[in-house]
């Protein structure tokens, strides 16, 4: 079969700015960078703070420099952008039949923001009772 | 009155597409594709685009309109105000001419996900008939409500990008027979790929756009899980089969 002379329009550069959907994507494609220093930043802390007290109070004169803590409160908003987002679309994925009766989306990611929260406030709780 | 400004695209004439403008009259009843028929009718015999039905059933009139991946038969005029409104062909095909695009690939990628019911073993009689309860028949029933229009496709970037992926159509109809439970097919190797669902990044334009409310960002999410647990099942030394 030979292909139809045809005009093939070129995917312009800027193609996410033109709809905010595309914009929601690419910023939480985006954020994943900041999920990603969370994790690693969580195992430095975990390492410092198993290796001795030399090493946990080397850990928080890092942690306590300007940059540093500006770096973490932009990674909590993009962490807390990322986590909303994602589980905002986990019913998508999630079909959960109760008797034949299909449990709505709304229920499913209320259900996952109020177990995040849940294991949030307990995470804070072992953090901060000592 | 009402204007329709229409890409105009004529192979060997332009480079590449201009807009034209029409006048069409203005009426409650007419959608775009009205508009266009009128003016194919009555004021430019040489604009070209793809109708059949008018009723929301063929898939043959997507268009973008203003924009947005549109059913050209049931987008009316009227919903623009005073316009004037904008006509192009579907984004992210290439264009034959003027609102006609080649889509031989999605229907080549629609073929090539075994859209059949695929039955293992001995056959029954053909007078036999293969029951279903209404609850495994709505198992299915949202993917096999696709008309084929290809508006998904226009609107999910990655395909634009990345012109090897399997696309949103193609894995909710594979999604219509997985679900059925007259099927015994497998159809993971075709699907659980880079081209197939692992190409999604979930943007979800795809279900925003499809007129028959086909979700077809949801066939895909639903056959990640399963492309995810069959992997995890081949590892595990029992689970092969
Ligand atoms: S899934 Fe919806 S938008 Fe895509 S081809 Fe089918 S009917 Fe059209
Ligand atoms: S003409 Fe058939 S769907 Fe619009």
């Amino acid at each position: 079969m030979t292909a139809l002379p045809s005009y093939r329009p070129r995917v312009h550069p800027l193609w996410w700015a033109r709809r905010r959907a595309y914009l929601v994507f690419v910023l939480r494609e985006l954020t994943s960078v900041f999920v990603a220093w969370s994790a690693a930043y969580l195992v430095l802390l975990a390492r410092a703070a198993l290796a001795g007290d030399a090493e946990y109070a080397e850990f928080r004169a890092f942690a306590g420099s300007p940059w540093v803590v500006a770096l973490n409160v932009v990674a909590l908003a993009a962490t807390a952008f990322h986590s909303v987002t994602f589980l905002n679309l986990a019913p998508r994925a999630m079909v959960v039949r109760l008797d034949g009766w299909r449990v709505p989306g709304f229920l499913i990611a209320g259900g996952n923001h109020s177990a995040w929260l849940a294991v949030s406030a307990l995470v804070a709780y072992l953090v901060l009772r000592s | 009155m009402i204007t329709l400004q229409v890409s105009r695209y004529r192979p060997g004439q332009d480079a590449e597409p201009v807009f034209q403008d029409y006048e069409v009259p203005l009426r409650s009843d007419w959608a775009v594709l009205d508009g266009l028929a009128h003016i194919k009718d009555h004021l430019d015999g040489t604009l070209s685009f793809r109708w059949s039905c008018r009723m929301g059933i063929c898939g043959s009139c997507g268009m973008t309109v203003n924009g947005e991946p549109r059913l050209t038969c049931g987008t009316f005029l009227t919903d623009y105000g005073e316009g004037p409104i904008r006509v192009e062909p579907l984004r992210g095909f290439p264009v034959i001419r003027d609102l006609v695009v080649d889509i031989d690939d999605v229907l080549a990628k629609l073929a090539h996900v075994k859209p059949w019911l695929i039955r293992e073993g001995e056959e029954l009689p053909l007078t036999a008939e293969y029951t279903q309860t209404p609850a495994q028949l709505e198992a299915y029933k949202q993917y096999s409500m696709c008309i084929n229009c290809m508006l998904c496709y226009s609107a999910c970037p990655v395909y634009a990008l990345e012109p090897d992926f399997l696309g949103p159509a193609a894995i909710a109809l594979a999604q219509r027979y997985n679900l059925d439970s007259r099927d015994q097919g497998d159809r993971f190797d075709l699907l659980a790929t880079d081209e197939g669902v692992w190409g999604c990044t979930f943007v979800g334009e795809c279900t925003s756009a499809c007129p028959k409310h086909v979700d077809p960002a949801e066939a895909i999410q639903r056959y990640k899980l399963t492309a995810a647990l069959t992997s995890v099942r081949n590892l595990l030394p029992w689970g092969r089969s």
